[in-house]
């Protein structure tokens, strides 16, 4: 599904990544964990195809295609999904608009025609039950005046309306009390398939206890420092980032 | 010859198409002598310092356009609100086209200026409003001067008009360039309640200039609604200048659609001659290439206990350049109002300008006055977002466009205007959404 290879990248000359690797294959879930500024949040935009990161080395692979070189509009058609920390507020442009423009304009880039408004709306319909949202809440302005939790709810019930091959839920937990967490959480399960994979980019193993990853990842200093399953999460919250860093 | 000095000697045949014994043409005769005085406004005036009218003054313009030109309703429908039930005042070069319009003097009158100004029954309300509430500055007093046709609306007391008025000011082009100065008065009468939309629009590239000036007399306890679409072709300049005199507990909002047009100068004045009066300012203007849109507003708050809210937004791309400048005077008598003033603009390229000027004269000492301006591009984070979500990087910023202009669409109570208004942005910033953006 996707392969990272030896990925170096900047922000305003600063070398932000220093060779990251990474492979993730469909159906597996994988969490990167590490400290702040570690690099995390960087390396999910930087596969999402951020324009201010600018890609000094190695490649990115979706399903093996190089996407390195692609705008970002290109990649989310070719299947990546990126759950944003801080979602933005768009006023004037309702969830469902923003969602229906957002699927279209995808299909458009595939050759299909557009969704008809039938299908669209019984889509809409299974896919905020899920998240357990609101039917008001689809008619409100995208995030704006969301709470953190609804914000988040929002961006996974995007990702099930876009049903992405490789979703990267960029610390999808901050923010969210325990009831919230698990509504996304269950959500992002049931979301889960053969076909697909996950990568949760974290602070805390808390999120881990209901997303379970099938590798974990600690990140630190631009680099994956060490990998392992489960219990990884478990170790390093245990025993601080400090263990790793020394 | 240069246009003021044409303008000046063609005075004489304007004076042979009019009653030169009346009243009004006193008037006339008065705003020409001022005119002659001070000429046209040029950049040394502070009003006028970043507007410059010497490109579209150098025009060799006819001043009273001779074509009688037929237009056919289908090639022009596009420019009204054609899916609701309308009264119609349209002009073509100036003249009034009984084919296009649809006016009416069942209980109250929406007709043309040229009847008011001539017949005796509308004698004691042109005394009564004509030239009234309008500057005697250097524009106006060149309108006055030839004024002789536009749109006439008087609304009586507590009727409240079911279907929108549209005033369209139509130019063929028939002659290679041509200037327009329609005179409009509308005065609506206590508890009367109407909606007006207004559209000057040329038909072919040629060169026009269009001097309007509109005089809007809003009575006790009346809501006036206007909207102004300007979309008209890059060789088209207009100075709108348009007075707006409110009586006690009125409420009176003006919209400004500025999208098209060579060099497009808003004088939009409000003048609160009661208490509890509400008046709204809203703009949206959407330019590039060499487009200049200028937005000069005034709110006099004269009495206690008034408001007003006034909330512009800008899009400037390429070489465009964009002025605003929001005067608020509140008298010392006019304590408790509320002043409410917004310019925010976004800048799309590097040589794209704005020039931001609140001016906030305050003589009360018990008032609400704020004021906030904002000049700033569009958000990388915002588009990125949208971006990945799969929509292209052109319609995703159409769509932030659209957001930051929203909150003065979302004050359009005509649906049809505000569809009309959601295209015309959508055509502008050249994308076709999904949804009717």
């Amino acid at each position: 599904m996707l392969k990272i290879d030896n990925l170096h990248a900047n922000v305003e000359g600063k070398a932000i990544l220093k060779g990251i690797n990474l492979e993730v294959k469909a159906g597996e879930v994988h969490a990167i964990m590490g400290p702040n500024g570690a690099g995390k949040s960087t390396m999910a935009s930087v596969v999402a195809g951020k324009e201010e990161y600018d890609v000094s080395k190695g490649t990115i692979e979706l399903n093996n295609e190089d996407i390195s070189e692609l705008a970002p509009e290109e990649r989310a058609h070719a299947g990546v999904f990126m759950s944003f920390q801080y979602p933005v507020e768009i006023p004037g442009v309702t969830v469902t608009n923003f969602i229906k423009t957002a699927i279209n304009e995808s299909r458009k880039a595939r050759g299909l025609e557009e969704m008809p408004a039938k299908d669209m709306l019984k889509k809409i319909r299974e896919k905020s039950e899920l998240l357990e949202i609101d039917r008001k809440f689809l008619s409100r302005s995208l995030n704006q005046g969301f709470s953190g939790g609804e914000k988040k709810r929002n961006e996974i019930f995007q990702m099930a309306m876009l049903e992405p091959k490789l979703a990267i839920l960029d610390e999808t937990d901050s923010g969210l009390d325990i009831d919230a967490l698990r509504i996304v959480a269950n959500g992002v399960n049931k979301l889960k398939s053969k076909d697909n994979a996950v990568i949760v980019i974290t602070h805390y193993q808390r999120l881990l206890e209901y997303i379970v990853p099938d590798f974990v990842h600690v990140l630190h200093d631009g680099k994956i420092v060490k990998t392992g399953d489960a219990s990884l999460a478990l170790e390093l919250e245990e025993k601080g980032y400090d263990w790793i860093k020394n | 010859m240069e246009l003021k000095e044409k303008l000046l000697s063609s005075y004489v045949a304007f004076e042979n198409r009019v009653n030169i014994n009346d009243d009004v043409h006193a008037i006339r005769s008065k705003a020409l002598q001022n005119f002659e005085e001070v000429g046209f406004p040029t950049k040394k005036m502070e009003a006028w310092k970043y507007t410059s009218l010497n490109s579209v003054l150098k025009e060799d313009y006819s001043i009273f356009p001779s074509g009688e030109e037929a237009i056919e309703l289908a090639d022009v429908k596009k420019y009204f609100i054609h899916d609701i039930d309308t009264f119609k005042i349209v002009f073509i070069d100036g003249k009034y086209s009984s084919f296009l319009s649809e006016t009416t003097h069942d209980g109250m009158d929406v007709c043309l200026m040229s009847s008011a100004l001539t017949k005796p029954k509308y004698k004691s309300v042109i005394k009564k409003y004509f030239n009234k509430a309008a500057k005697q500055d250097n524009m106006t007093s060149l309108n006055t001067a030839f004024a002789k046709e536009g749109a006439y609306i008087r609304i009586p007391k507590n009727k409240e008009v079911q279907k929108p008025i549209q005033i369209i000011n139509f130019t063929t082009g028939s002659d290679d360039a041509t200037m327009l100065q329609p005179r409009n008065l509308i005065v609506v009468e206590q508890n009367a309640h109407v909606q007006i939309i207004e559209r000057h629009q040329s038909l072919t590239k040629n060169a026009v200039l269009t001097n309007a000036v509109t005089e809007i007399f809003v009575d006790k306890d009346a809501t006036v609604d206007y909207y102004k679409i300007q979309n008209d072709h890059t060789n088209a300049s207009l100075i709108d200048n348009t007075y707006i005199e409110q009586q006690t507990q009125s409420v009176c909002s003006v919209h400004t659609f500025s999208f098209g047009g060579n060099i497009t100068r808003n004088n939009l004045n409000f003048y609160q001659k009661g208490e509890r009066i509400d008046s709204i300012l809203k703009g949206i203007t959407i330019i590039e290439g060499k487009q200049h849109v200028d937005h000069h507003t005034l709110v006099h708050h004269i009495e206690p206990n008034c408001e007003s809210h006034q909330d512009y937004k800008g899009i400037y791309g390429e070489r465009s350049t964009g002025v605003f400048n929001g005067k608020v005077i509140v008298n010392k008598e006019a304590q408790k109002t509320n002043a409410y003033q917004q310019n925010n603009n976004v800048l799309m390229s590097d040589k794209s300008t704005i020039n931001a000027k609140p001016q906030l004269e305050i003589f009360a000492d018990d008032v609400k006055c704020s004021h906030g301006c904002t000049i700033g591009q569009l958000d990388d984070q915002a588009l990125f977002y949208m971006q990945q979500r799969g929509i292209p990087k052109k319609e995703a910023r159409a769509l932030l466009m659209y957001a930051f202009a929203n909150t003065v669409l979302e004050s359009v109570k005509i649906p049809e205007v505000k569809s009309r208004i959601t295209k015309l942005i959508a055509m502008k910033l050249g994308v076709n959404i999904g949804f009717d953006l």
